[in-house]
């Protein structure tokens, strides 16, 4: 990176700028090729992706919001963000130029809008970072049982990463972020019944495990398909590790199925 | 077969291809791209040992399928699970002339699944009715992310779709694997989304619907439905590699499907030729659970020789040799 004010901005700026599946900035997994910046303000930030056949969804949603916050810095006078390398590059690319918009963009394949797809993986970003706060205080507390976790609020949990990262996730959701606030909650903010807790626990370890691994996988293939990228990623926040499984749920079966429901 | 420490395995390898990748049979560079894609997964996930020239991989032939399944990796039977991908490849990824002719060369060894596209309609429905007869078909494979016109995608409970498993279930074809992929129509929604899977098992009980890579990258939401769903099963496409780049995340996919789902649901794949199956059999067979990750219980021997061909060898009628059936020693 030069040092170049306005460029040290833009990279801040993508900074903010997340891939929703992942849930991690586009700069920390390498997704940033380059930023060029002229005098006159003007920006261009090239992107680049694992595969060329990643979603086109998520490939436009994360270059849509690279131009919005690359655009609303003060001093960028011109704004262009080119998706490099992907199946729909050329089609991503004429649509963020003419800031056609995602239906502007993608014609009759886009039928509304792509908020639900947002609120999906918000969900389960929140999902996961829930997860990982609780098992880890389920580690260091031994003696709770997981049904105990009804009770816990958000000023049970110490002022670590995990848990700012989960109050961030929450905000993202419109869910309270005060410390009676409890912990264990549905994208509502509804608490699940105690009895459900360990299956519902369960499922967000899924969800966990589900986006680590997916990062993970990323990540390597992005080295893969461009060796240089592996000095501008980020290594992300390792696993929990589960010394003590409090319940022993690994003997449980999930016989008492709340009722069918889908969860995306 | 593959026998360690005493104990003998009969495997089936459930999903396999038969690809022609060549620049000459590529339609436009999505051919490219596509292959290419596949190369990179080979390559991030492999063993150094086990790479494949670029060369190669584009196109390797019936012969070198057989050498690498059944003379070096220790496959019994092996199921063609073909992707057409008609917008990339002027003759189709899957080679399917070929494929059956080698299935027919060695219906011990291979049975030949074909696939559908519900968008050909009313055409295509007539086309699976001879393709049923002619290939004697036990089982499809479909990609929901195939383009199709301008097409990109399409969901397995919309109309059509459900008309093509109708005809599915009258013909007897009974196994469905199904491939979610990056697009579909429309974009608005998640393409890996698999809640059109959990209506139509809901609403074709009598079908098997095996979704390959275990629902990666959406494990949870296909465990989610799995556990509602008795005939949903869980293909190991893909999943099965990470065994080597990432021990760690292979048991806790292992661990969540063994938790969810149950051990008669989960079948072997190498996905060949994106891996072979022989590095990925005998790992499989060493793996075991790391001891700090209490929140799974150990791989039993029982559940390996069911994942990696006993469940599979049941779905598809192919006959195991007593030796390599469950003792119930083994069952206890």
């Amino acid at each position: 990176m030069s040092g170049h004010p306005l460029e040290r901005a833009v990279h801040a700026a993508l900074g903010q700028v997340y891939d929703p599946e992942l849930d991690e900035p586009i700069t920390d997994l390498g997704f940033v090729r380059s930023v060029d910046v002229t005098d006159e303000g003007r920006v261009t930030v090239h992107l680049r992706l694992p595969t060329s056949f990643c979603s086109p969804n998520f490939a436009y949603l994360m270059a849509s919001d690279a131009k919005d916050a690359v655009t609303a810095l003060a001093d960028v006078t011109q704004a262009a963000v080119l998706l490099d390398d992907h199946h729909d590059s050329e089609l991503i690319n004429r649509g963020l130029a003419a800031d056609a918009g995602y239906r502007g963009t993608f014609g009759a394949e886009a039928e509304s809008d792509l908020e639900e797809l947002r609120e999906t993986f918000r969900r389960k970003a929140h999902t996961a970072a829930m997860e990982r706060t609780l098992t880890s205080l389920l580690r260091q507390r031994p003696e709770l049982a997981e049904e105990r976790l009804y009770d816990v609020v958000l000023g049970d949990l110490p002022d670590a990463p995990a848990t700012r990262a989960l109050l961030r996730r929450r905000a993202d959701l419109g869910l309270g972020t005060a410390s009676t606030d409890p912990v264990l909650v549905d994208e509502h903010g509804d608490r699940f019944p105690p009895g459900e807790i360990p299956l519902r626990l369960r499922f967000a370890r899924a969800v966990r495990i589900s986006i680590d691994g997916n990062a993970h996988f990323c990540r390597g293939l992005l080295r893969t398909r461009y060796p240089d990228s592996a000095a501008d990623q980020t290594p992300r926040a390792e696993e929990p590790a589960y010394a003590a499984s409090p319940t022993g749920s690994a003997t449980h079966s999930p016989m008492n199925h709340p009722v069918k429901e889908n969860v995306s | 077969m593959y026998s360690k420490d005493g104990e003998s395995y009969f495997i089936v390898d459930a999903h396999i291809a038969l690809w022609d990748a060549r620049p000459d049979n590529q339609l436009n560079v999505h051919g490219k791209q596509f292959i290419d894609c596949f190369y990179d997964y080979h390559r991030n996930l492999s063993p150094a040992s086990e790479l494949w020239p670029y060369e190669e991989y584009l196109y390797y032939g019936g012969e070198r399928l057989m050498k690498d399944l059944f003379t070096d990796g220790y496959v019994d039977h092996a199921i063609f699970q073909p992707a057409r991908l008609g917008a990339f490849y002027r003759n189709g990824f899957g080679q399917t002339e070929e494929a059956f002719a080698l299935a027919r060369q060695h219906p011990d060894k291979l049975t030949y699944n074909h696939c559908w596209d519900p968008r050909f309609e009313q055409a295509g429905l007539d086309q699976l009715r001879r393709d049923a007869g002619r290939f004697g078909l036990k089982g499809v494979k479909l990609y929901t992310a195939e383009w199709h016109g301008d097409s990109r995608g399409y969901k397995l409970d919309d109309p059509w779709s459900r008309r093509y498993l109708e005809t599915a279930q009258e013909l007897g074809i009974k196994n469905i694997h199904i491939h979610k992929g990056p697009t579909i129509r429309p974009l608005d929604r998640d393409a890996f989304d698999v809640a059109d899977v959990d209506q139509v098992a809901t609403d074709f009980p009598e079908l098997n619907f095996v979704v390959e890579h275990c629902g990666l990258p959406r494990l949870e939401d296909f465990c989610w439905i799995a556990t509602q769903e008795p005939n949903v099963h869980a293909g190991l496409a893909v999943a099965m590699p990470f065994i080597h780049t990432r021990p760690r995340y292979f048991a806790q996919i292992i661990g969540e499907l063994l938790y969810w789902l149950d051990e008669d649901r989960i079948q072997f794949s190498s996905d060949y030729a994106l891996w072979t199956p022989r590095w990925l059999v005998e790992r499989f067979v060493d793996f075991q659970i790391p001891e700090d990750m209490d929140e799974y219980p150990p791989l039993t021997v029982a559940q390996k020789k069911k994942i990696l061909g006993l469940n599979a060898a049941a779905m598809y009628d192919i006959p195991v040799p007593a030796a390599y059936q469950l003792t119930p020693a083994v069952v206890a």
